[in-house]
């Protein structure tokens, strides 16, 4: 079964408290100089080949429930299995 | 007779009782609605109670929104129904685009829970109508998410069309882009605010009532169409 990711992160320009509380949490810690943005990562076993139409149609269902496009970007990616690779 | 006002129940809705009580109080008949029916029982108007409808899980409003009363409720919504929604309410109604913008987590990162001033900035609608303009009252606000976004241009269509219904007084307590509160469409039927006034109806059980006007402006809105 093929896997699609998608990823979800708030926009730029709007605030991220909770990338804002783990950076803050990561100084803390000593992990200095990194800054933090908290995204989503879904995974999607999709039944099937994974077309180009079946992509357009994960894609759509990103924008319509998985991310609020609004405050949200979304990416959409096949993953490859390991021993596929090469 | 008295028009009838919804209250929808979600699972995990927290506020639903209280905004059947507040309907009453003003002179309404309060009706219970369920998220998994699409049949509104013949109400005038809808209210989208506070809670965690869903569990929040996705993003807060995110699934209820595609409930099937979410559907019912859209399409009379745009053909001119009042619709009210409150705290989570008011995140289903950006999330279901009747509303424009977004609610995210409170800049203070904590859950906020106050007796919030706030100033009634629009009485141009049909939540509001029983207020005056510019008139300063306090309703309880209590919420995690409440930080209201959106792009520029939409933050001034919004105030140039006064479309800002309340405004928050004093500190902002959630990060609300120029402390809004609440907004309505651009007709004035669909109003959503994060502050509660459904717990503020009845001096037994909150501090004041300055919640009132929002159900009696409906109940007379209601009244005058009939």
């Amino acid at each position: 079964m093929a896997r699609v990711v998608v990823d979800v992160m708030p926009k730029p320009e709007i605030l991220d408290p909770q990338g804002k509380a783990v950076t803050g949490a990561l100084g803390r810690l000593g992990f200095t100089g990194l800054s933090v943005r908290q995204g989503k990562r879904f995974e999607l076993e999709v039944e099937g080949e994974v077309t180009e139409d079946r992509l357009a149609d994960i894609r759509r269902a990103a924008e319509t429930l998985l991310a609020n496009t609004v405050i949200e970007t979304f990416d959409v990616r096949v993953e490859q299995p390991a021993e596929a690779g090469a | 007779m008295a028009p009838k006002v919804g209250v929808v129940t979600f699972p995990g809705s927290l506020d639903d009782h209280d905004a059947l009580r507040a309907v009453r109080i003003a002179g309404a008949e309060p009706v219970p609605l369920w998220h998994a029916s699409d049949d509104l029982r013949g109400v005038d108007a809808v209210i989208l109670p506070g809670g965690f409808s869903y569990g929040d899980y996705l993003r807060c409003g995110a699934i209820s929104r595609f409930s099937p009363v979410m559907g019912s409720v859209i399409t009379a919504a745009n053909a001119g129904m009042p619709v009210l929604g409150v705290c989570n309410g008011f995140q289903i109604l950006c999330e279901a685009h009747l509303l424009p913008g977004a609610l995210i987590r409170n800049h203070v990162r904590t859950f906020v829970c106050v007796d919030q001033r706030l100033r009634v900035e629009s009485t141009g609608t049909a939540w509001t109508s029983d207020y005056s303009a510019g008139q300063e009252i306090t309703i309880v606000l209590k919420n995690g998410e409440g930080g209201y976004v959106a792009d520029e241009d939409t933050l001034d269509r919004l105030e140039g069309e006064g479309r800002v219904v309340v405004r928050y007084l004093g500190d902002n307590p959630n990060g609300s882009f120029r402390d809004i509160a609440g907004i309505a469409n651009e007709r004035g039927n669909v109003v959503g605010l994060m502050p509660h006034p459904e717990h503020n109806v009845d001096p037994l059980t909150g501090p004041g009532t300055d919640g009132v006007p929002f159900f009696s402006s409906v109940a007379n809105f209601l009244s005058a169409r009939v």
